[in-house]
């Protein structure tokens, strides 16, 4: 008897979640009039657009993820083997994004680094794009964050810092040779989360008005029928090859299992 | 020639004074173990040698260079770990040559070097194995050449075999001291085993609360215990309650004369110890009646627990074929020489 609700409850959740996608993409192969094509998704890919603002968002993705693996990486090393009292602070902190909305975070930026604030980067494309990096690498901090520190503690970093130490290591060498490789299963994790997320994001590209994925979908549904459906099936792909990748890395990486 | 010296060492954490004034001269090339109950400070010590904390005060000098505030990457000084703490992501070969890498050694050199630190270890075939695919001891092996593999100046293990089997455990130990003699390495070995400290070193430093309570060869701190904490905690230990006249003690009323080699008692009641092996059935220079309580057959051993003179004494004898243990509850007489008697003063 409980065997039957337990599938029927799930039966619900997979209707609940596949029946929108399911409808998404009828209705995205429906551009032709009286049967199913691709028309819709040719038209996306063929917007000049759309390769910009897809090429800008995974460029962005790319960097805010390097900036995120060298600024979570060594602070949360660092908060495990020195600072172990901060842990909750540190966590805390960390989880502060996904309380704070991100137009409260890009409304700040803009209020202190307008052009005529001590450090104008608004001013220049480059500047503004810097400062998006910052506010997507803020946007993914929880998962990265989370990520990294659940990997660290699969491994000993405390002797293993010292093994290393002992041998004449100094910290670059620790981080990069011993600590990073370590936990690079959950580095990637985060990493691919932070690529979904960047990708996806409106509010700050839009506000600090950067050529973002996220806004070409929006002004792409404004404007079109059939496309925008298309586009939210193609952004769930790449969604689901992320998660797939995490899957098979670490799958794939079970060298880095001890079994201490 | 005093090659690396540790001089009134302290250490406090908080309140709690964890080393006190610790002193220890090590010879080059000497094995030296530091053995105590958990808790008395012997990581700490090998800590602060190592550089991984820093003393409250004190120093540590290697030949003629003091080290004190040198961080611990700076000071040459291999070190194996309780929990191996191998690197999880490199090969075996890629962890003997670790140390190797950071120093910048030559690649050439560097590939003889492990080829030659794995020979060492008995394990030329592995190098291209990880960690999780080797045994407890053939890890702790891997670790053991990485630590050595740089040469440093001083090798410090910090009960190394403790998280093996017992085989694999007694095993080990003649295999790190040949490797340890073969290298001529001054040595630091901390243990909790004194078995494995007695067999293995040169000189024993037996701990106690933070303090050095005897330091000697394996023979002085069995034979010779200084300290009662040191008579018992070394080896197994029979107490008697003595009572101390002019000339000599009474043991349960029995007259025993001192030879000049045990010291003499001032006077009235302390305690005395013999080891297991001093006692024997029979009759001796001095002769205590004796039942038998229980026989331990320990294979070339065989150990029995008399009662005598209403405490309850071991006493050990080779065990012989032709000889079988006496009957239980069967009344003996054990027999010693004065000789051999410890007189207990601390
Ligand atoms: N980082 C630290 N902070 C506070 N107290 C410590 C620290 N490290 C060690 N101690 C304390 O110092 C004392 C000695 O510790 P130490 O690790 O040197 O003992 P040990 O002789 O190696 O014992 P064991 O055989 O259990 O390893 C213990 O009471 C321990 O609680
Ligand atoms: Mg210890």
């Amino acid at each position: 008897m409980n065997r039957v609700w337990s599938w029927l409850a799930l039966g619900v959740g997979l209707l609940y979640f596949f029946l929108p996608l399911l409808g998404t993409l009828e209705f995205s192969l429906r551009k032709r009039k009286g049967e199913y094509s691709l028309d819709a998704y040719t038209a996306v890919f063929a917007d000049p657009a759309f390769r910009a603002t897809l090429g800008y968002s995974v460029g962005m993705a790319l960097l805010t993820i390097v900036f995120g693996v060298l600024l979570v990486v060594p602070t949360a090393y660092w908060v495990r083997l020195k600072l172990p009292r901060l842990r909750p602070w540190v966590e805390f902190i960390t989880l502060l994004p996904l309380v704070i909305p991100a137009i409260v975070i890009v409304f700040g930026y803009i209020r202190l680094y307008n052009t005529s604030s001590f450090l104008p980067l608004t001013g220049s494309a480059s500047g503004t794009n810097l400062l998006l990096m910052f506010g997507y690498a803020t946007l993914a901090l929880p998962y990265m964050y989370r990520a990294v520190d659940t990997g660290l503690r699969t491994i000993d970093i405390g002797t293993l810092t010292e093994a290393a130490q002992s041998l004449g290591a100094g910290w670059v060498t620790i981080l990069g040779r011993i600590i990073l490789p370590n936990v690079l299963v959950a580095v990637l994790s985060g990493a691919f989360l932070t690529f979904a997320i960047v990708i996806g994001e409106f509010t700050l590209a839009a506000l600090l008005n950067r050529p973002a994925f996220g806004p070409y979908m929006q002004l792409l549904g404004a404007n079109k029928a059939y496309e925008p459906a298309a586009l939210a099936v193609i952004a769930f792909a790449i969604t689901w090859a992320c998660m797939g990748l995490i899957q098979l890395v670490t799958r794939f990486s079970n060298h880095t299992r001890v079994n201490a | 020639m005093t090659f690396l010296s540790i001089s009134h060492l302290e250490k406090s954490f908080g309140a709690n004074r964890v080393v006190k004034d610790f002193n220890l001269p090590i010879e080059k090339g000497e094995f030296v173990s530091l053995l105590g109950p958990s808790g008395c400070g012997k990581t700490t010590v090998l800590r602060i040698v190592a550089g991984f904390e820093s003393p409250s005060s004190g120093s540590v000098t290697i030949d003629g260079q003091d080290v004190t505030g040198l961080r611990p990457n700076d000071r040459n000084i291999g070190m194996v770990f309780q929990a191996y703490a191998l690197f999880p992501n490199l090969t075996v070969a890629q962890n003997v040559a670790f140390g190797l890498k950071v120093k910048g050694v030559a690649k050439a050199e560097a590939e003889a070097r492990v080829a030659e630190m794995l020979r060492l270890i008995g394990l030329p075939d592995l190098g291209g194995r990880y960690p999780y695919q080797l045994s407890g001891g053939q890890q702790q092996r891997v670790a053991l050449a990485r630590a050595l593999a740089v040469r440093p100046r001083v090798l410090l293990l910090d009960e190394p075999l403790s998280a093996l089997d017992a085989k694999i455990r007694v095993s080990l130990r003649s295999e790190i001291r040949e490797i340890q003699r073969e290298l001529g390495i001054t040595t630091v070995f901390v243990t909790h085993d004194q078995e494995e400290a007695l067999s293995m070193s040169d000189r024993v430093v037996v701990m106690n609360g933070g303090i050095a309570e005897q330091v000697g060869t394996p023979f002085e701190v069995y034979n010779r215990p200084t300290t009662r904490f040191v008579a018992t905690f070394v080896g197994t230990l029979n107490l008697f309650e003595a009572e101390a006249d002019g000339q000599g003690l009474r043991i349960a009323g029995v007259p025993v004369r001192l030879p000049e080699a045990v010291e003499a008692a001032r006077g009235g009641r302390l305690s005395v110890a013999l080891r297991p092996e001093s006692l024997h059935l029979g009759g001796g220079e001095v002769t205590l009646p004796a039942t038998v309580e229980a026989v331990e057959f320990l294979g070339s051993i065989l150990r029995l627990r008399l009662r005598v003179a209403g405490v309850l004494v071991a006493l050990d004898t080779f065990n012989r074929a032709d000889a079988p243990p006496p009957a239980l509850g069967r009344a003996v007489e054990v027999g010693f020489s004065a000789r051999d008697l410890v007189v207990l003063n601390g």
